[in-house]
């Protein structure tokens, strides 16, 4: 039997890991000699205050739910995919090789041939590391690092030698046609007499996100395979006697793993950028693991978290641009999560173990 | 190629091996008692913002390496606390402290210095100088040796003769001493250490502090000897280099000097693309130089190539029998 209540479990162990994190990142603006109620409610006004605020925290929490969900199913499946970044930034190559040489005539299917393209590219990306874990025993989270610094020259190489338009010093692909342009959120809600702020670059792939959590959530605990992925994660030895291929399982989590960081592309790249630059992913793969910790690899948790951190992302833009807080106060916040939720977890739910014990005693008593 | 050139070469190589090879043992300490460490490059930052950031405060590289060697074992005492105490997520906690020494460098340097997260450049005692070796100016016309050891053995920091003194000593530590079988043996088999009546956690805190003293004198080198202060992110992915240095040398001392030497070659060619050309009479890509270390260990974890196999307890954390 569980020592603690099911929603101690889901809620109280996570909301007191982000309330230490919160705790700490506000100690850290008091010792940088900032105020941090007030840097808190610049935060919210510029995150939350306004459609613009709202659609620049939306455009990001759309990209962490999908390296947030990638994560997370890896995780599942008790395997760390630390090559959210490597995937995403071949997912982007996806999308710019199917945006630019395939006319499309519509946006809609250029959204599910660039999101198929994305997908297929970040799947790929995985499947060497996922192999090698398989097969030759090597540790996914250092081959998925290394996979990360080949993604990086490789996107340089490309990018530089091949891509680039002639003339042009911007190590940058061209930009895509007009064709291929995903409406944004304003142009989605202005049919609906909604009006949304026209700059914010929130798109029609927030949508595309939602299903992804959706679709994950029917994949984990609906699904004959989703079954077996969460035996694996819980007893490699007991999966494989029960018939699961360990071999199957590793592969077939690490694709989707990959295909699901590298779809973020379709945000970032198609919907936002509408070309292909250097370092198109600006850390969102490893953001995922922050989220995925936070959400405990539920899709519902990855959406609320993945909301949460775009919100962190456009407050912290936010203060950068109005006070003298550097961004990097979001790496700081985002570090602390990481701790908290995932590698000091014992930490906060060792007491609470304790407590809920105490209490169940008294009551049998 | 002339020789005066290879000299050059490799004597930059040997300047950019040396916060690997630092970077390397100190994995390879922690490693081998089992606690993994991805961690290396977060600490490896700190020490190279606080070392700068104190040095030029005070004026003395010392207290700045002192301030750098502190900053980096804060960080593997968090370790530490999560991995070994706390019997956390050692992976999940070393990303942590990437991301925590990442975000706190820039940020106490904009709090500090006010320069957009860089410290003041370092002039004279705030700074590591070059060390001319006896007799390096009268035997530099010898030929051949002359150059040898004048440009490639003499002129480099005291970090860069500790980095490569850590070598032999690491050996003789580990495989020649009682503490170092037992921390050999708490990263193969903790429970067997633990019959034997010796602290499996203290001898991990032992070890996670090592590698905590080892980033930060790899962390001064960068800010202190290599270069004159501290920029943000400065690390650049060394301290994953140097974790795959660790792998490819497959946990051993030796094997990690010729690794971080030979990804410091890598590094050294990265400026010198018109070397390799007239070596071998075709362009190589700088891009394709850059991710050489990865390739090669990915290539080298498949198997290929001699088979490289983990400290079997390593990832694990240890929970006494009761």
């Amino acid at each position: 039997m569980d020592v603690m209540p099911k929603w101690a479990e889901v809620i109280l162990v996570p909301l007191i890991s982000l309330l230490l994190a919160a705790v700490i990142s506000a100690l850290v603006i008091l010792a940088i000699g900032e105020d941090p109620v007030a840097a808190a409610k610049l935060m919210v006004t510029g995150a939350l205050g306004s459609t613009y605020g709202w659609g620049y925290t939306l455009y990001y929490a759309t990209n962490f739910m999908f390296t947030g969900l990638a994560v997370s199913i890896a995780f599942h499946a008790r395997l760390f995919n630390i090559g959210g970044e490597g995937q995403a930034a071949l997912g982007g190559l996806g999308v710019a090789l199917a945006c630019l040489y395939i006319p499309w005539p519509h946006w809609s299917l250029a959204l599910v041939g660039a999101a198929v393209a994305a997908g297929l590219f970040g799947a790929a990306w995985a499947a060497m590391p996922a192999y090698l874990q398989a097969r030759r025993g090597s540790h996914i989270v250092i081959t998925t690092i290394m996979f990360n610094f080949i993604a990086a020259s490789l996107l340089n190489y490309v990018l530089v030698n091949l891509l680039r338009p002639k003339g042009s010093m911007d190590p940058a692909s061209a930009r895509f046609p007009d064709a291929v342009h995903l409406p944004t959120l304003h142009e989605l809600l202005a049919p609906l007499g909604i009006a949304f702020s026209k700059s914010a670059p929130a798109n029609v792939s927030l949508l595309v996100a939602v299903a992804a959590c959706v679709f994950l959530w029917f994949l984990i605990w609906r699904t004959r395979l989703g079954y077996e992925i969460r035996s694996f994660g819980h007893s490699e030895s007991a999966a494989k006697y029960a018939g699961m291929p360990p071999f199957k399982i590793i592969m077939v989590t690490m694709l989707i793993s990959g295909a699901l960081a590298g779809m973020m592309a379709i945000n970032n790249v198609m919907g936002e950028a509408e070309r292909l630059v250097l370092n198109s992913v600006e850390g969102a793969g490893f953001i995922g693991i922050a989220v995925a910790l936070m959400g405990r690899s539920h899709p519902l948790g990855v959406f609320i978290a993945a909301i949460l951190f775009g919100f962190l992302y456009q407050g912290g833009a936010e203060l950068a641009l109005w006070t003298a807080i550097p961004r990097e106060l979001i790496v700081v916040i985002q570090a602390l999560v990481i701790l908290f939720t995932g590698a000091l977890d014992n930490m906060v739910r060792m007491p609470l173990e304790r407590m809920f014990l105490a209490l169940r005693m008294r009551k049998e008593v | 190629m002339d020789f005066l050139t290879l000299i050059q070469l490799l004597d930059s190589a040997v300047r950019l091996a040396t916060p690997l090879l630092l970077a390397c043992l100190a994995g390879l300490y922690s490693e081998r008692a089992g606690i993994f460490d991805i961690g290396l490059e977060g600490k490896m930052l700190a020490a190279a913002f606080f070392s700068a950031a104190i040095a030029a405060l005070t004026g003395s590289v010392w207290i700045g390496l002192l301030a750098g060697i502190a900053a980096s074992l804060a960080l593997s005492a968090i370790h530490g606390v999560a991995s070994i105490t706390f019997r956390g997520n050692q992976l999940i906690s070393g990303v942590a402290i990437n991301f925590l020494a990442a975000g706190l460098t820039v940020l106490i340097a904009q709090s500090w210095f006010k320069q957009g997260g860089r410290t003041p450049s370092l002039i004279g005692n705030a700074r590591f100088e070059p060390i001319t070796l006896p007799f390096a100016e009268a035997l530099q016309n010898v030929p051949v040796l002359g150059p040898i050891y004048y440009e490639l053995i003499s002129g480099h920091s005291i970090l860069v003769y500790i980095a490569f003194a850590a070598v032999p000593f690491t050996w003789w530590l580990l495989f020649r001493t009682r503490f170092g079988l037992r921390l050999r043996a708490v990263g193969e088999n903790p429970a067997a250490v633990d019959t034997a009546g010796v602290s499996v956690v203290g001898l991990r805190f032992a070890a996670v502090g090592i590698c905590g003293i080892l980033c930060g004198i790899a962390g001064a080198y960068l800010s202190t000897a290599l270069q004159a202060g501290f920029v943000k992110d400065m690390a650049a992915g060394r301290g994953f280099i140097a974790l795959a240095a660790l792998i490819f040398a497959k946990w051993r001392p030796w094997y990690a000097l010729y690794a971080c030497l030979l990804f410091g070659l890598f590094g050294a060619l990265e400026t010198r693309p018109d070397v390799i050309e007239n070596l071998i009479g075709v362009k190589v890509q700088i891009q394709l130089l850059a991710a050489l270390p990865y390739l090669m260990t990915v290539i080298i974890l498949a198997g290929f190539v001699g088979k490289a196999i983990p400290p079997r307890a390593g990832g694990e954390p240890y929970v006494k029998e009761r």
